[in-house]
């Protein structure tokens, strides 16, 4: 499967988040490098979503949505904002 | 105020899905078209930004794909679509598409692949196949923003014909440069390069670091990965290199 960036989910990040997260800062919870989300790498296979650190490919971030209703797990991140 | 812009980031401003209607389709390539919208309560887009579209089928099943603007901004929006054979979006909107069709959209999206010419230059836009789309609205912003910024264009397609916006591409603005290599095919008597962009082709074609110089790539994941990791190591600051993969190897 590909990998895509961040910005790829802006549509889906926007949903959750409610405001455009591409030029968040974010920080890896294992590695701790700091990217810009639109950074990120991002493996979209409906129905989910997976994010990875670039610097240690930790999973930082995973979206499943099913019949409208997304489900949201960011504990792979140490902050966001 | 920082409590200001604080409550302003946060507040939820929704994305919704909204229906446009078709104003024009045209060809672009034998497997490219150009799709231009009415979009009712278009809030304005940046060059570099996308949408997301959705088809529904009969029995409701959704289908999402994310498309670049072609169009800068202050035009109808446009998008730019190549023709994935075995796609599930993507050959309904080249082939069955017709002027007054709706669409179901959202955006625009995005702020991180986006050019404005505050950001300055020089500008390296590095294109793989369809990869050009996001890439030419860059480059009708800078022409009808009137900005000087110097501008490289390194585009690959697998043949001429190939090509998207080549006639635009044929006579480019004052300051704009445009390289082709065509990987595949040649036509006689091509004097362009030939081969996948590499870090022998970004030596001779690209900014020098010491220039400062802002990167765009755009293209199958391969080409991205290939060309970032090249000008990066030329010494072009990481966070001046951005990058949007759209997936596949695209064979450009």
């Amino acid at each position: 499967m590909d990998a895509l960036d961040g910005n790829a989910i802006g549509g889906l990040l926007r949903e959750v988040f409610g405001a455009e997260m591409t030029t968040t800062m974010s920080a890896c919870g294992s590695c701790g490098a700091a990217r810009q989300v639109g950074e990120l790498v991002v493996y979209n296979h409906a129905p989910g979503t997976v994010v990875r650190c670039r610097s240690c490919e930790n999973i930082l971030m995973v979206f499943v949505t099913m019949r409208e209703r997304t489900c949201v797990d960011l504990l792979g991140l140490s902050a966001l904002g | 105020m920082a409590g200001t812009a604080l409550r302003g980031r946060l507040s939820p401003r929704p994305l919704l899905w909204q229906v446009a209607k078709v104003s024009a389709v045209a060809v672009e390539t034998a497997s490219v078209a150009t799709i231009t919208l009415d979009v009712p309560d278009w809030p304005g887009h940046q060059a570099g930004q996308h949408v997301d579209i959705r088809l529904t089928d009969d029995d409701g099943y959704m289908a999402e794909r994310s498309y670049s603007i072609a169009s800068a901004p202050g035009e109808p929006v446009a998008l730019t679509v190549e023709r994935i054979d075995d796609g599930e979006v993507s050959p309904y909107l080249t082939d069955e598409l017709r002027v007054g069709d709706d669409l179901e959209l959202r955006g625009p999206i995005g702020g991180y692949f986006v050019w404005e010419p505050a950001d300055g230059g020089p500008l390296l836009l590095a294109a793989g196949g369809s990869g050009v789309v996001p890439l030419r609205s860059i480059l009708r912003h800078r022409e009808r923003t009137g900005s000087d910024v110097a501008v490289r264009l390194l585009y690959s397609s697998r043949t001429l014909d190939d090509v998207i916006y080549s006639g635009e591409l044929d006579h480019p603005a004052a300051g704009v440069e445009v390289i082709h290599t065509l990987t595949r095919h040649q036509p006689p008597g091509w004097t362009g390069y030939a081969r996948r962009v590499d870090a022998a082709l970004l030596a001779e074609v690209a900014w020098p670091a010491g220039a400062m110089p802002l990167a765009y790539i755009c293209g199958p994941t391969t080409f991205v990965e290939a060309v970032s990791q090249a000008l990066v190591q030329s010494g072009y600051p990481p966070q001046r290199v951005k990058t949007e993969r759209f997936g596949g190897t695209g064979g450009s």
